[in-house]
């Protein structure tokens, strides 16, 4: 098929599939770094005008990443669903915009919901190429997708939060009380998520300990997560730890996943094993995957049948990784990787709400680390613009570490401050299981919001003691 | 600033029975503070954070991004290299990133030597690179004191002149390396600033220096920054041990950890 339109008198060509998605992509480094940008702002819009025209169905007859050399091609091919697809089957990418443009302001998420197993990552990339950020915001918001395992998650008019208590050496007296920091401030209903400082499975078991101590001995209704790698977590696991969820970061390819060491077999028997200790009370979805845009680039695993591809077309390809292991929680982890990738804070908001959309739409409980490092141009403004915006995209969670400055990692997330202010600008609550044990705990006010305690007040006394 | 955490490993209760106070005077939060470096217990105003919080974290926040945006200042260097006793010659190159800007976007071109660079062809031991990365702050303030160190530690080592690199990543110590005629080169680079850690300076050992050399063909030892982060006679200590076991090995990066030579704690 011919891929040219003419445009202000030009006339403008892509070479294949993988390169009309690449230029169709709003501007950001990475692709630049990759050599796969638009050369021009009249080059990128005339390739949306070329991709609106493509049939959805065409990303199932031609691939981006060949199916004989690539298992994330296969996992997704041999496991799309036709019927699901069915409804949207005869659109372009065009139509299907619209499409679901008219269903969300019909409020019908169940037709957009149903759709996730049809599709694949690469049609949802292309159309939320031709999307503008706030229709990213309104198709999310009416795209359900819940999960749980001792906590609900995705719940419409809910926002949670993986509380995130790093620390340089993994202490644990430091790590609680963050921990206890963030409970008093109503976080950690997503998961109380740890990266460990090292890789080692005894320091991954402690950890799982302690933090299963904390929840255990005030019986939180939330889940416990050492973001060791996967095989970490094996032997965590063959030792009897008390893991709730498998956490790994995943990528777009097959090579991009040698790179992070794990394999598709490794990850559905981490899985298995995690599901066989039987650790949830309202469900059963046991994994957690991290991703990021410019996670295959920065590993030189980028490339497809017809060269480099585009780094968003590849973060949703990492999502149709993670949604075939029915995880309970799914975040990108939008800033983290560098201005070489996302430069500043137009770019890291607009790539946010596109991985948030994407992996929605693809049945994925999708939640985002609103994060930075210091050599990106992005600030506290930039966060609180991406935050709010992913709350009205019914976000289903958020990371939030002790004043937005995570000592380990050392970079900037949210802060748990800034949670309740999310929470309370657009009306959300956490998730009903963790909501009711706040109410418990004394720590919600009559309209339901978390207060500001003295130290020497019942709730903060009591949940203080863990740190004796 | 947020004290170090207890020694004995346990948190101190609230209203210790011992003494009737909290730690840390009036503060009710003390008990959290005093466990971790993490802002904890902050406060609120309304849900957001108290005035002086907030501008505590935008204060560290300026100063790492200042120390990324700073200009590497040569004469600066010169001078404290002077001024420590390192006597060695000292040039300067720049790498095919003109500008801040780019270099952030482009670490490609911070790996490479700017066209028509010229380095006079040697014979050396060990050639030493100060590159600015993304912090020329920890260049500025660290890189004087460590090479001194390291010199002293090496009597009978050839050393080639002292390269200054411009909007430099690790990798350009390669081509210089290689243009130099050294055996190994040691990269000292201002490593990407934390909010408390703006001037942390990392050391970046490779042998056989030539461009194409893989991340996992060097050694490092990372948070050089006196009195917070590892002092200059400890790196020094720490990177003599690794230069001579890769002297004798003929090689760097995972072999030399291989060989039970351990790294710090990044």
């Amino acid at each position: 098929m011919r891929r040219r339109t003419t445009l202000g008198g030009h006339t403008y060509e892509f070479a294949s599939l993988s390169d009309l998605l690449a230029k169709a992509t709003p501007a950001r480094s990475g692709d630049v770094l990759a050599g796969v940008a638009a050369e021009s702002q009249a080059q990128r819009v005339a390739a949306q005008v070329v991709l609106a025209d493509v049939p959805l169905a065409t990303f199932l007859d031609e691939q981006v990443v060949g199916y004989d050399e690539d298992d994330v091609t296969r996992l997704v091919l041999d496991t799309h669903d036709a019927a699901a697809f069915a409804p949207v089957a005869s659109l372009t990418v065009g139509e299907f915009r619209e499409w679901l443009l008219a269903r969300a302001a019909e409020r019908d998420e169940a037709a957009i919901s149903a759709l996730a197993r049809g599709l694949t990552p690469e049609m949802v990339a292309a159309v939320s190429k031709l999307m503008r950020n706030a229709d990213l915001v309104a198709v999310a918001r009416r795209t359900r997708v819940v999960t749980g395992l001792r906590s609900t998650l995705g719940l419409p008019g809910r926002l949670a939060s993986r509380l995130q208590p790093n620390h340089p050496t993994d202490d644990p007296v430091g790590v609680t009380a963050s921990i206890l920091d963030g409970l008093l401030h109503g976080s950690g209903d997503a998961v109380i998520g740890i990266n460990p400082a090292t890789d080692s499975p005894a320091q991954t078991v402690a950890l799982l300990e302690l933090v299963d101590a904390v929840i255990s001995r005030y019986e939180i209704p939330t889940q416990s997560c050492v973001l060791a790698h996967v095989t970490t977590t094996l032997r965590a696991l063959e030792q009897g730890a008390p893991v709730d969820l498998v956490f790994q970061s995943v990528a777009g390819t097959q090579a991009g996943n040698r790179g992070f060491g794990v394999t598709l077999d490794l990850l559905a028997e981490a899985r298995t094993a995690a599901l066989e200790l039987g650790r949830g009370t309202v469900g059963r979805n046991v994994t957690y995957f991290e991703t990021g845009q410019g996670s295959a680039l920065s590993a030189d695993a980028h490339h497809g049948v017809d060269g480099p591809v585009d780094q968003q077309t590849l973060e949703c390809r990492a999502y149709g990784v993670a949604r075939h292991f029915d995880p309970l929680l799914v975040n990108t982890v939008v800033g983290f990787i560098g201005p070489e990738y996302l430069y500043d804070g137009k770019q890291v908001i607009r790539a946010g709400l596109e991985d948030h959309f994407c992996g929605k739409l693809l049945g994925l409980p999708m939640g985002v680390d609103v994060c930075y490092t210091n050599h990106t141009d992005v600030d506290g403004d930039d966060t609180d613009t991406l935050t709010l915006l992913l709350g009205a995209a019914g976000c289903s969670f958020v990371i939030a570490v002790p004043g937005s400055d995570d000592v380990m990692l050392h970079y900037q997330s949210l802060s748990f401050q800034d949670v309740l202010t999310a929470r309370s600008v657009l009306d959300l609550r956490p998730a009903p299981e963790f909501e009711a044990w706040l109410a418990r705990m004394d720590l919600l006010d009559d309209a339901g919001r978390v207060r500001e305690l003295a130290a020497d007040a019942p709730a903060a006394r009591a949940l203080l003691a863990a740190a004796r | 600033m947020t004290p170090l955490p207890p020694e004995d490993g346990h948190l101190r209760a609230p209203l210790d029975p011992g003494d009737g106070h909290l730690r840390g005077g009036d503060d009710p939060w003390a008990l959290l503070r005093n466990a971790t470096r993490a802002r904890v217990a902050l406060g609120r105003a309304g849900d957001g954070l108290p005035t002086a919080r907030e501008l505590e974290f935008r204060a560290a926040h300026a100063a790492a991004r200042d120390a990324v945006h700073t200009a590497l200042d040569a004469d600066l260097v010169r001078a404290a290299l002077t001024a420590a006793g390192v006597g060695l010659e000292v040039l300067e190159v720049h790498s095919q990133a003109p500008d801040r800007t780019t270099y952030l976007q482009r670490p490609d071109l911070g790996r490479r030597l700017a066209e028509g660079t010229e380095l006079p062809a040697g014979s050396h031991d060990l050639a030493l690179v100060l590159a600015d990365g993304l912090s020329p702050r920890a260049v500025h303030e660290h890189a004087a004191g460590t090479v001194a160190a390291l010199l002293e530690r090496l009597p009978g080592w050839s050393v080639a002149p002292i390269v200054l690199a411009h909007q430099a990543r690790v990798a350009l110590g390669d081509p210089v390396g290689e243009a130099l005629g050294a055996g190994i080169a040691v990269v000292l680079v201002g490593e990407r600033p934390g909010l408390s850690s703006a001037d942390s300076l990392g050391l970046y050992l490779t042998s056989g220096p030539r461009p194409g050399r893989a991340d996992s063909e060097r050694n490092c030892i990372s948070n050089v920054r006196p009195p917070h982060g590892l002092g200059y006679a400890q790196a020094a200590d720490t990177l003599v041990a690794l230069l001579q076991a890769s002297r004798r090995l003929g090689a760097s990066g995972v072999v030399l950890k291989d060989e039970g030579t351990a790294l710090p704690p990044a």
